[in-house]
């Protein structure tokens, strides 16, 4: 008898369940966060990617819609390409820091209409090789790409074997970098460091020694205040030149980011998504708040009322009226 | 952690010379059947690389499955009456059990907490529950910590009622046992990474899918352990309870199910900590909680504040450890427990205290945890990291820095074995797998390692498999080497032992997230600090095999063989060690096990080869390369695990 009504309580809960979801079809696109709006609050979810651009960004919207605005903000750490996926689905509202994905806008910006442009950021991102200032400054000629060759010994690690050792970073990143180095004849290897924190743990070790390095490195970021690295001139980018990925020789573009939202969230989000609109700053801004985060070590929340104490008329411009 | 449980195997001169005899016997027959084809396979493909003509190339396919799903995910009835029912019923009880968390405010849950332990495990580890929830908001932590406890509450019970039905299954019936091995096997190993996206795709981003991926992940112990419980029921007992003619069902309900209730307790506590393994993986595709404070404070470099994340899971992981432990224990037991505080009064006493703790909390407008209490660690932690390195990195008088060694590591050991692997023909490979396999068991285990090998290079990752595999190989050769001697002198010192459990818990339980940056700092990017983490990873299990083996061994050969004159140097190496060999081997088993789980890992450090297509896979939201990868981690896997395990199965990892 017992167990008949154990199992009739448990067809009847899992009966229940079905029924708080809606028991017809479920709604696939609304993926909302089961930490949002907690405790009557209105939330905000923000997806934050793993660079402390992005970061900043996020802080400082963060920080503002808190404060003057009087949401609770949600931050998910997702990659980029996933992240796309989750705000198709609503599970993040915006990203606040694109540095472009064609394929994704093409499906869920055009085709599915799922998601719409945010704008500008204000800030453009360029990936590039980078060598540390201080071995440039002996060896200027390092700068332009057909004197690598020359070097390659310098950069020689226990990884890379008898080669040259060109360090790249997160799988997350765009990089053409194994092309590039077959297709303009480079006695390089490139190094995957894995992350970014890997990355950037091992460029600050090799600061710390003074020891030439190579690597793919990006703008703005604020490691460049704390390691001064000078740019490899690579062939010329040109419009296109980047169309086959197998026969690449060309420089990577600079890119203005860009922000995307959930298109749900831009129609109904309200003050937020307003707010979120019309946030953009400069470069110089997002470096100054990303360095408190990153090299100072203040909590991003700090790092932003620090920023934000001294820019008011800043992002009073971007409150909405 | 799995104990060792086989006996030792009773040494007989006949039998073994028998044994030597059929080892010559197989390899003779191996030998034989090489020679005929080899020389085959040598005039089809003469390169010593995998030949492309027996590559099956799946990039296609499983993007056009990827497309298949985001175009069809809105509409489809699959996802609409199906799928989509499992995620919101997900997200819902999250949010219901996150809901009751934060209506229990700080005061109530941590009462909660305390009395939760009290009435389980009795008044010490009370204490140790609720100073561990305390520190937690110390720690500045409360609120994801409360995330990752209702991430964890549901994914807890989902696994176990997938664990214990499966486990039903299992134990009741023969055939279902025997499939149902594999399956779990491969739910184990097969790197979480891999299917985490595939699952964020389906069941969407986030909640769903991590937990999904958790339960994946964490039911196989249970299972496992409900079904050897059942089939372990005492023959004696099980008679007469049919003899009383009792129905199928009242006997399992009156006698299998009691008598298994140590086991399964056993198997609710390995789930939990296989679950929380998973909180800061989940983290990858956006569940949030501790996990996600660990990432992120990971993308700044910020080893302080990524332990700040870190310790409420090592916290949570020690304190469900021990309680659920204890409960097990008591259970095994049956103490007759005659205080005036036993059954239903000790249990609403705890709800009372824990209703008043929460409304008392609420009345003073302090449910949040108040923060003025909060302790901020990350400057020190990362003070203290900042020195280590600087005075470890390099240039360190007499035995070299950190940076040396992983320098020296790389290219004497790794290189040469991952260069030998990779330049050995792929059939020559295949050939000793076959051997090994075969040497150690029987035609079958051999004939599995070497598909497992197959399939390999039949997705085409055969180089990048083998890199990995060397990877794996160094990891558990410095693994053993330093398990094995910790391992020795923990068995013949209880101080030093005592002293190692916290150590040990730390390093099993630590999100290995935590430790990378440190790990890079130590010894540079690449394979080394790979290697590097696994070992940190995979050490504190066979430290803890190897000390129990030990101290199994028999009391009484260790007497005799000291009052034959042996010095202790002898008394290890003639008695303990052979005695405990079934012990080492299991501990072998382990080691190999636990290395391959922190591939992925060490994808992340620099490891590149399988573990980074994995990562690679997750990030760029490229199916192909990620399962590819996984795969074929599970394929090393399986052939390393055939080829480390002596014919009789021992308990794996979790059960």
């Amino acid at each position: 008898m017992r167990v008949r009504t154990r199992v009739t309580s448990a067809v009847t809960a899992v009966g229940a369940l079905l029924a708080l979801s809606g028991c017809g079809a479920a709604d696939m696109t609304k993926q909302a966060s089961p930490y949002a709006n907690a405790a009557g609050a209105k939330t905000v979810t923000l997806s934050v990617q793993s660079w402390v651009g992005a970061q900043a960004d996020v802080a400082v919207a963060e920080y503002l819609l808190k404060n003057e605005l009087g949401y609770r903000v949600d931050k998910v750490q997702i990659d980029e390409v996933p992240a796309w996926d989750a705000l198709s689905q609503g599970r993040v509202d915006a990203i606040m820091e694109d540095w472009g994905h064609p394929e994704q806008e093409q499906r869920y910006v055009k085709d599915k209409k799922t998601i719409v442009p945010g704008g500008d950021v204000g800030v453009t991102g360029h990936i590039g090789w980078y060598v540390p200032t201080y071995f440039a400054k002996k060896h200027p000629d390092v700068t332009n790409w057909k004197n690598l060759n020359k070097y390659a010994d310098q950069f020689r690690t226990s990884e890379s074997g008898d080669k040259g050792q060109l360090m790249d970073g997160s799988p997350s990143y765009v990089t053409n970098d194994k092309a590039l180095v077959q297709n303009l004849g480079l006695d390089y290897e490139v190094v995957f460091a894995g992350s970014e924190a890997a990355q950037i743990t091992q460029i600050e070790q090799f600061a710390k020694k003074q020891k030439p390095f190579l690597t793919y490195w990006y703008k703005p970021q604020w490691l460049f205040e704390k390691v001064p690295m000078t740019e490899v001139k690579l062939p010329e980018y040109k419009e296109g030149c980047d169309a086959d990925p197998a026969k690449i020789k060309c420089a990577y573009p600079h890119t203005p980011l860009q922000k995307y939202f959930n298109a749900d969230f831009a129609k109904n989000g309200g003050e937020a998504a307003k707010f979120l609109k019309n946030f953009t700053w400069s470069e110089a801004d997002q470096n100054e708040v990303s360095l408190m985060i990153a090299d100072k070590k203040m909590s991003p929340d700090d790092a932003a009322k620090a920023w934000i104490d001294k820019n008011p008329s800043k992002w009073k411009a971007w409150l909405p009226k | 952690m799995a104990t060792a449980t086989a006996s030792s195997p009773v040494r007989d001169t006949g039998i073994g010379a028998l044994l030597r005899h059929r080892a010559v016997g197989k390899l003779l027959l191996l030998a034989v059947a090489a020679a005929v084809v080899v020389p085959i396979l040598n005039a089809k493909w003469a390169s010593g690389a995998w030949p492309d003509a027996l590559t099956v190339d799946l990039t296609e396919p499983l993007g056009k499955t990827t497309d298949w799903i985001i175009d069809n995910r809105d509409s489809h009835w699959l996802f609409t009456y199906f799928f989509g029912h499992i995620s919101n019923a997900i997200v819902l009880s999250v949010r219901g059990v996150y809901l009751v968390l934060l209506a229990a405010g700080w005061a109530g849950v941590t009462a909660a907490a305390g009395l939760i332990a009290w009435r389980v495990a009795g008044v010490k580890l009370a204490v140790m529950a609720a100073a561990s929830f305390a520190v937690c908001g110390l720690l500045g932590m409360w609120v994801p910590t409360m995330q990752t406890l209702a991430l964890m509450i549901v994914a807890v019970l989902a696994s176990v009622v997938l664990g214990l039905l499966l486990g039903l299954a299992g134990g009741l019936n023969d055939r279902i046992f025997r499939i149902l091995r594999p399956v779990l096997d491969t739910m184990q190993v097969l790197p979480a990474y891999a299917y985490l996206l595939p699952f964020a795709l389906v069941f969407g981003m986030g909640v769903p899918a991590a937990i999904i991926a958790t339960v994946v992940y964490a039911a196989p112990p249970m299972a496992r352990l409900t079904a050897l419980g059942l089939r372990g029921a005492d023959g004696g007992v099980m008679e007469a309870v049919s003899s009383l003619g009792a129905t199928a069902r009242q006997r399992l309900f009156s006698a299998r199910l009691p008598l298994a209730l140590k086991q399964l307790m056993l198997g609710v506590n390995q789930t939990i900590m296989m679950a929380l393994s998973m909180a800061v993986i989940a983290s990858v595709i956006g569940a949030g909680g501790l996990g996600d404070r660990v990432y992120q404070a990971l993308s700044t470099v910020d080893v302080g504040q990524a332990l700040a994340g870190g310790i409420p899971i090592v916290l949570l992981a020690v304190v469900l450890d021990r309680v659920t432990g204890a409960a097990g224990e008591r259970m095994g037991a049956h103490v007759e427990d005659d205080s005036p505080l036993r059954g239903w009064r000790g249990w609403s006493i705890a709800a009372a205290v824990t209703v008043v703790a929460a409304l008392a909390a609420r009345f003073a407008d302090r449910v949040d945890w108040p923060t003025g209490w909060v302790v901020n660690i990350a400057p020190s932690v990362n003070t203290a990291k900042d020195w280590m390195v600087d005075h470890l990195y390099t240039d360190v008088p007499v035995v070299g820095g950190t940076a040396d060694w992983a320098a020296h590591f790389t290219t004497w050991v790794l290189n040469p074995v991952r260069d030998g692997l990779q330049g050995l023909p792929w059939w020559s490979v295949l050939l000793i797998v076959a051997a090994l396999a075969w040497l150690i068991g029987t035609w079958q285990t051999a004939l599995t390692a070497v598909a497992a090998m197959g399939a390999i290079g039949v997705l085409g990752v055969w180089n990048k498999s083998l890199d990995t595999l060397s990877q794996v190989l160094a990891g558990v050769a410095v693994t053993l080497v330093l398990g094995f001697a910790i391992g020795v002198a923990a068995s013949r010192s209880a101080r030093l032992e005592r002293l190692l459990r916290p150590v040990l818990d730390v390093f099993q339980t630590m999100p290995q997230f935590v430790y990378l940056i440190p790990v890079v700092a130590l010894f540079g990017i690449g394979r080394a600090p790979a290697v590097a983490a696994a070992v940190v990873y995979a050490l504190p299990a066979v430290v803890r095999i190897t000390t129990q083996g030990l101290r199994q061994v028999d009391a009484a050969a260790m007497e005799s063989s000291r009052s034959l004159g042996a010095t202790s140097w002898q008394q290890l190496r003639q008695v303990q060690l052979p005695l405990a060999r079934p012990a080492l081997l299991l501990a072998l088993n382990q080691g190999v096990v636990l290395v391959l789980a922190v591939v992925v890992i060490g994808g992340l450090v620099g490891g590149g080869a399988l573990g980074y297509d994995v990562v690679f896979g997750i990030a760029q939201g490229d199916l192909a390369t990620g399962l590819v990868a996984g795969a074929a981690i599970v394929c090393l896997g399986l052939m390393l695990d055939r080829v480390t395990q002596p014919t009789e199965r021992r308990a794996k990892k979790g059960a």
